[in-house]
């Protein structure tokens, strides 16, 4: 039966030859992914209380990235009880403060093309890039996963996301994402699965890709997933994963789809979803000219080494509005070696941005990021909902590295295509 | 057959988990009474006051869309909150409602129910009475493998059985 890549894994997780939408199967994963705020100090608590140790040490990392470089007495709690928890139950795989846990997973070449992993976390889907189905799970959920490897899963319809034509200088992958969030709202592909494909996404870079299946989760989607090819192995490989297959990890060319949903690559422009929801994406004009307080890139969406470069390319030779904060917090430390040594870093600098420490911070309101009362911001992360970035009373527009930078010249929401 | 009856707590659509647990609110966390508190304080100060024992949440569209974190419906049991209604779910705040043993049910007509109804759900059969309104609405039955987890009063009680059994 002809099947896409989506059916596909799902069927070799659940032992079965053929799996159809709708139907609930129970897989083994082959990898899970937790971090420090639903990991140890939850799914691993839960996991002493069975009394049962870890199902398989060589299928499970574990990453701290969420309550790290701050001196905030509980968040050091949280650490301390991380480090001394995997210790104590011997864990193999432990990637402590390199990085936000959706780009240090597959950094730490533990991603390959047709693996079913879960993450402890709603932004886990980004895994999806690289031709796995990797989905968000609670820390419940996650308890049951290190106890037994299985999980059971209701096989979603797969929905063809086809992005056709080329992206115009300016517009990126976020611009491609939010557009969606706009057109068919955050609920749109609800339990559904999104396979991004099509002349615009085989032209992009693996992270950018990374960018498209991180917002599924933003689309209500299970999975959003790339099929692998040339590209995602060259990337995997130098992230030192091995046996990768990109030939048998596709759709099948006669697989039947829910839909197929389009964007036009050629005629999207640049987008910002205005305050408080991904879904109030519009054309950057509708938005020009709003006054901000302040411009952040950061988050597993939005400080990759190639946001890090959009957002130098803007800003080349030029300075942020003075007195205007502009903070960027990389997405992981080896990204952010790469953007110091080859110059981006000092770009953003030399126009006046900050360097945080990564992690997720700014994004959930954790840190100097953090919006203030009443403030106004533009970020590159991926949810502007009241009260997660900021009080009530701050407001938070989301863009792409480019729009962000742009913005940062101005102290307003500006077109990077200005600056291009 | 099992009937949680309770008072209705009637809200809309798109009701994120940064509303219903704000990230100050647990971060630091192994308390989720005191942070409990903080559920929905930006969006009704009054609920987490008011909430009953016994009490049931409802919503429209998209209920607990956003992050994975389990102190969102965890948030809502602790102040009492038995039952989940709503028209629909985001799909991972659906799972941790079973997981911690909080029945969530998908009901039509969800948005018909207004506040301070007297409900009584059968979880068994789907069915809600609003007994104040009189009238009676169908929601989807919840399915076979998680009704199993609803009688076992979540995933932990269910794990501790099934791992006992293969002991």
């Amino acid at each position: 039966m002809a099947q896409t890549l989506a059916e596909k894994i799902i069927a070799n997780a659940a032992g079965l030859d053929s799996v159809a939408p709708g139907e609930i199967v129970t897989c083994q994963v082959d990898l899970a992914m937790m971090h420090d705020s639903a990991g140890p100090r939850m799914a691993g608590r839960k996991l002493d209380e069975l009394g049962v140790p870890v199902w398989d040490l060589d299928k499970l990392v574990v990453i701290t990235d969420h309550y790290i470089n701050d001196d905030n007495p509980e968040h050091n709690g949280v650490q301390k009880h991380a480090y001394d928890w995997v210790m104590s139950h011997g864990i193999k795989n432990f990637i402590k403060e390199q990085g936000i846990c959706h780009i240090v997973l597959p950094e730490g070449g533990h991603v390959k093309p047709g693996m079913f992993i879960v993450g402890g976390d709603s932004h886990s889907v980004t895994g999806g890039a690289f031709g796995t189905i990797m989905v968000g799970i609670g820390a419940t959920e996650m308890t049951g996963v290190l106890a037994t490897g299985e999980i059971w899963v209701r096989v979603p319809e797969t929905v063809k996301v086809d992005i056709t034509g080329n992206l115009k200088p300016g517009v990126s992958a976020k611009d491609v994402i939010l557009k969606l969030c706009g057109d068919h709202g955050i609920m749109g592909f609800n339990y559904q699965a999104l396979e991004y494909g099509g002349e615009a996404v085989s032209a992009m870079s693996v992270e950018e890709r990374m960018t498209l299946a991180n917002m599924a989760a933003e689309l209500g989607a299970k999975a959003g997933y790339c099929e692998p090819d040339e590209k995602t192995e060259a990337v995997l490989t130098k992230w030192g994963a091995t046996g990768i297959d990109i030939q048998t990890w596709r759709s099948d060319p006669d697989a039947s789809y829910a839909k197929t949903v389009t964007v036009s690559g050629d005629a999207l422009s640049p987008q910002v979803a205005a305050p408080s929801s991904p879904e109030n994406a519009a054309p950057v004009e509708a938005h020009q000219g709003t006054k901000l307080d302040q411009a952040y890139l950061g988050a597993c969406t939005g400080a990759k080494l190639d946001d890090l470069r959009m957002a130098a390319q803007v800003l080349k030779g030029r300075k942020v509005q003075s007195g205007f904060k502009f903070m960027i917090s990389p997405s992981s430390l080896s990204m952010q070696e790469e953007a110091r040594a080859d110059g981006t870093l000092q770009i953003l600098e030399d126009a006046g941005g900050v360097i945080l420490p990564m992690g997720c911070s700014g994004c959930i309101g954790i840190g100097p990021a953090r919006l203030e009362e009443n403030a106004v911001g533009i970020s590159s992360t991926n949810r502007n909902f009241v009260g997660r970035a900021g009080p009530k009373s701050s407001k938070l527009f989301l863009a792409s590295p480019y729009t962000v930078a742009a913005s940062a010249i101005k102290g307003a929401i500006a077109d990077p295509r200005e600056f291009l | 057959m099992s009937i949680i009856k309770g008072s209705a707590w009637a809200y809309g659509a798109n009701i994120d988990t940064d509303a219903l647990a704000p990230i100050g609110s647990y971060s630091g966390a192994d308390n989720i009474e005191a942070g409990a508190v903080h559920c929905l304080r930006d969006m009704d100060p009054g609920f987490a006051k008011g909430v009953k024992e016994g009490d049931i949440f409802v919503a429209t569209d998209n209920l607990g869309i956003g992050s994975s974190r389990e102190a969102a419906p965890l948030f809502l049991r602790t102040l009492g909150i038995r039952c989940v209604v709503a028209k629909s779910f985001a799909r991972i705040f659906y799972r941790n409602c079973f997981n911690i043993g909080l029945p969530a049910l998908v009901c039509p007509n969800a948005a018909e129910i207004a506040k301070g109804d007297t409900l009584a759900i059968d979880t068994s059969t789907g069915e809600i009475v609003d007994e104040t309104q009189g009238t009676t609405f169908r929601c989807q039955p919840i399915p076979d493998h998680l009704m199993s987890i609803v009688d076992e009063g979540g995933l932990m009680p269910y794990l501790e059985k099934k791992l006992a059994k293969s002991a």
